[in-house]
């Protein structure tokens, strides 16, 4: 091997410049931020469409928009949050503290990386545009079904739902591609001395997180499939009048939906130990447990859909398997609360804005869990489904649990990105107002949900009225907290107080041994872990 | 260099993937107007095409010159084959969605409706089923051309084994009469498939509309026959590498991975000839 060869080996050209820097980047702490970015933005648009359904909804009667308007925000909503903001989140957190926490140089297969990111701005147009082309006269916007696709209504859906559809296998090839590179660089690109035990927990819950990822998109890629030829092609997949059944897709939607539950959650209980230990000054409560616990959640989770599905009519025995399979997740879910609960016990706790998060994500996230048990229940689930109560369910475990633990997350590792503190007080305020406006908009959902309104109706009866004021009220006010959010990100970015390699006084791990904010290349030769 | 390497290529930044996201970006788009009778949708598909085919050149390429130039080491090797690994599981994962549709609606749905007798009675819920509203069809036998088939994709994976262990001894007229052995094989395969679906489509009345049957028939072996023609081209590639002298044998992915493929291409079709022809 030649000289040049070996000096390329080491050390990559001046990347471009500008805008090409970020289109071509191979580097995993750019994509990583351009994830990042990318989430908080289409958190943003995402937030603001479900404002004007909060808006619709202030009051009983229709106030401001025809029905079909209002069935296209809800699922779009539904859509951007999930695939779009809460995933991408996580992503960026893998992409830039999977390698550092493991002591690798980079991702493993860095342009495939980069190619996952820029996947998410065409799969955020084409679900987005048929709102626009709807201006112009062309279809009736965007998909009207909620973000469940249930056919029969979604294969008669205008062409809003062809686009959604081509969405979401963008957003399926970008998930699997990025999963196999964490799963990659986890496999092959640890430090020396780097076991699978001694892998942090942050990069525990990504790797099973890919694993669910890897086995459950393609499943959804397929059922998408077969709705979109049902719609188009002349087949009968979910069509009795040839033999077809419009419950097959809601089970395979659901074979890829409930994982997706924990796909979105998995890299945030890996990253709350990290906090917690960090807050407490201890070391982590029963690292072994959580491993197993993730284990056997990953494992379960792709054995209990029917529990989404259970009033639209299965065998009693099925019925009765749904339901103990899907209650019996919570044991290992247990051990992890037990263990975040341990993991702080008695430590020598202060409260920065990252644990005032994750603290609140335990308490809100440990709602939706219980109120999760109760849907499960066979029986009772015959009232519930459907209901409000849902709605209000899956918020406290997809709002608290997924994006406050991911704001944890942001105000943890922020200033390692920036190598600036963040405005605690700020953020404190954010923390503060986030958690009380939360719970003024989803606390009401659930005694309106129990008192019978049915979720996505545009108008509702007038003894619900009190209840959907409150959680409007709520709703604009937890907007608005979100504007602080922002406020904080955009000045720690631009300034700051410098932070220290080892920002947080108890933080543990080999990604605070590097400078805040660390080279564009860490780890050119390799840490060697220790005991 | 050994496995103590210290460094880990990084690849310089490439224009590739992002070329290639909006390549998609296009093809999407004008594959949604198009099938919304929205002509203009055809031209977007084809300058995507056009645009995917160069990037894919390029990118492929790229990445070839790079192993040529010994930028890879073992280290990078076993990131593309645990990579190559994962992607084929998540494939395996795509075909089950399709099985499982088969399973659900031949064990499941089309009994129930025969059970059903208030919307169209006198239907029975046996297999194969165009639906109680269908037309209908001949389904299609095993033994014939399927059968044929099944030993053609057999014989193409013991040929390219043998490719593989022409490779390790270095025998190069082995690797490369045994890949363009494969490769013939294959299109064989694709040359009768494409028949019998011409005969299905003119003679049996067994099309995508031909209810349940034609509908799970025609996306399995659809989805397969896409498979086996991306392997075909893969081999080609490979092929093309081979008779430029690029393989060693203790440096060759490019070759095992399609080689991967393939095996993983000629296992779902055992399924499909015992789960969709036969039983
Ligand atoms: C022990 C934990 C949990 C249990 C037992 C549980 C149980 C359930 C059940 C039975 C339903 C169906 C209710 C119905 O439609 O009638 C449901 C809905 C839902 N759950 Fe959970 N859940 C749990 C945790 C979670 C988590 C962690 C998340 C998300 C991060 C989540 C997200 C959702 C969503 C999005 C829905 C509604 C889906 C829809 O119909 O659109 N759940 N849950
Ligand atoms: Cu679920």
């Amino acid at each position: 091997m030649t000289t040049a060869d070996l000096a390329l080996h080491g050390s990559p050209h001046a990347p471009p410049r500008g805008l090409m820097r970020w289109l071509t980047t191979t580097n995993h702490k750019d994509i990583g931020t351009m994830y990042l970015v990318f989430s908080l933005v289409m958190f943003f648009v995402g937030g603001a469409m479900i404002l004007l359904v909060r808006a619709e909804l202030f009051q009983p009667g229709m106030q401001m928009m025809q029905p079909e308007l209002f069935n296209q925000l809800i699922g779009v909503h539904a859509l951007v949050m999930i695939f779009m903001a809460l995933m991408p989140a996580a992503t960026g957190f893998a992409n830039w503290m999977i390698p550092l926490m493991i002591g690798a140089p980079d991702m493993a297969l860095p342009r495939l990386n980069n190619w996952s990111f820029w996947l998410l701005p065409p799969a955020a147009a084409l679900l987005l545009m048929p709102f626009a082309l709807a201006l112009f006269g062309v279809g009736s916007g965007a998909i009207a079904t909620g973000w469940t696709f249930y056919a029969p209504l979604s294969v008669q859906d205008g062409m809003g739902l062809d686009f959604a559809i081509l969405a979401i296998h963008l957003l399926g090839i970008s998930s699997v591609m990025g999963s196999i590179n964490i799963v990659v660089t986890v496999f092959n690109l640890r430090a020396p001395g780097m076991t699978f035990m001694k892998l942090p927990l942050f990069v525990w819950g990504w790797l099973i997180t890919a694993f669910m990822l890897i086995a459950v998109i393609p499943v959804l890629a397929g059922a998408v499939t077969m709705l979109l030829t049902d719609r188009h092609f002349g087949t009968h997949f979910f069509n009795a009048a040839g033999g077809g059944d419009p419950i097959l897709f809601q089970h395979l939607f659901w074979f890829f939906g409930h994982p997706e539950v924990y796909i979105v959650l998995f890299p945030v209980w890996g990253l709350t130990p990290h906090i917690l230990s960090a807050f407490a000054r201890k070391p982590v409560y029963g690292y072994r447990a959580q491993v197993y616990a993730f284990w056997v959640i990953g494992i379960l989770s792709v054995i209990v859909w029917g529990h989404h599905i259970m009033t639209s009519g299965m065998s009693t025995g099925a019925l009765l398997y749904f339901m103990y399979s899907t209650m019996s997740i919570s044991l290992p879910l247990s051990v992890l609360f037990f263990c975040w609960i341990a993991t702080i016990w008695r430590g020598a706790m202060t409260f920065e804005a990252p644990m005032l998060f994750a603290l609140g994500m335990i308490v809100l996230f440990g709602i939706g869990g219980l109120t999760g048990l109760v849907l499960a229940d066979a029986a009772a689930d015959a009232q519930y489904h459907h209901s409000y109560f849902v709605v209000a369910h899956f918020h406290y475990t997809l709002f608290a649990g997924g994006i406050m633990g991911i704001m944890a997350g942001v105000y943890f590792w922020l200033p390692k990105m920036t190598g600036h503190m963040i405005d605690e007080i700020l953020a404190k305020w954010h923390f503060w107002l986030t958690a009380i406006a939360f719970n003024l908009t989803f606390l009401p959902q659930f005694f309106v949900g129990l008192a019978g309104m049915p979720r996505r109706v545009p108008d509702y009866a007038l003894q619900f009225a009190e209840f959907n004021m409150l959680s409007s009220i709520g709703a604009f006010v937890l907007g608005a907290a979100q504007l602080l959010f922002l406020i904080v990100v955009v000045k720690c970015i631009r300034g700051g107080p410098p932070a220290p390699a080892k920002v947080w006084e108890g933080a543990e791990g080999l990604e605070w041994t590097v400078p805040s904010p660390p080279p564009h290349h860490t780890f050119q030769t390799r840490p060697v872990i220790g005991e | 260099m050994s496995e103590t390497e210290q460094g880990y290529y990084v690849p310089d930044s490439s224009p590739y993937p992002a070329l290639l996201a909006g390549g998609m970006f296009v093809l999407a788009l004008g594959f949604a107007l198009q099938i919304n009778d929205e002509p203009v949708g055809r031209w977007f598909m084809i300058a995507a095409a056009a645009l995917i085919g160069y990037v894919l050149f390029g990118w492929f390429g790229s990445v070839i010159a790079e192993n040529q130039a010994g930028r890879f080491l073992r280290w990078e090797d076993r990131s593309f084959r645990w990579g190559m690994a994962w992607f084929i599981a998540s494939e395996v994962m795509f075909f089950a969605a399709f099985f499982g549709t088969l399973f659900y609606l031949r064990n499941i749905s089309v009994p129930e409706l025969g059970e059903t007798q208030l919307i169209w009675p006198g239907y029975r819920g046996t297999w194969p089923t165009s639906g109680p509203a269908g037309q209908p069809f001949t389904p299609m036998a095993a033994w014939g051309i399927p059968a044929l088939n099944t030993l053609i994709l057999l014989s193409s994976a013991v040929s390219v084994t043998w490719a593989h262990w022409g490779l390790l001894k270095q025998r190069r007229a082995q690797l490369i009469g045994g890949l363009a052995l494969t490769i013939a094989l294959g299109c064989l395969f694709l040359g009768f498939q494409a028949y019998e679906y011409h005969h299905a489509y003119t003679e049996m009345g067994l099309n995508l509309g031909a209810g349940v049957y034609g509908a799970t028939f025609f996306m399995l072996t659809g989805f397969h026959g896409l498979h086996v023609t991306i392997g075909a081209i893969g081999l080609a590639a490979v092929l093309g590498r081979a008779i430029k002298g690029h393989f060693t044998p203790d440096n060759h992915f490019g070759f095992e991975g399609v080689a991967w493929y393939w095996h993983f291409v000629d296992v779902v079709w055992l399924m499909l000839f015992v789960f969709v022809y036969w039983m």
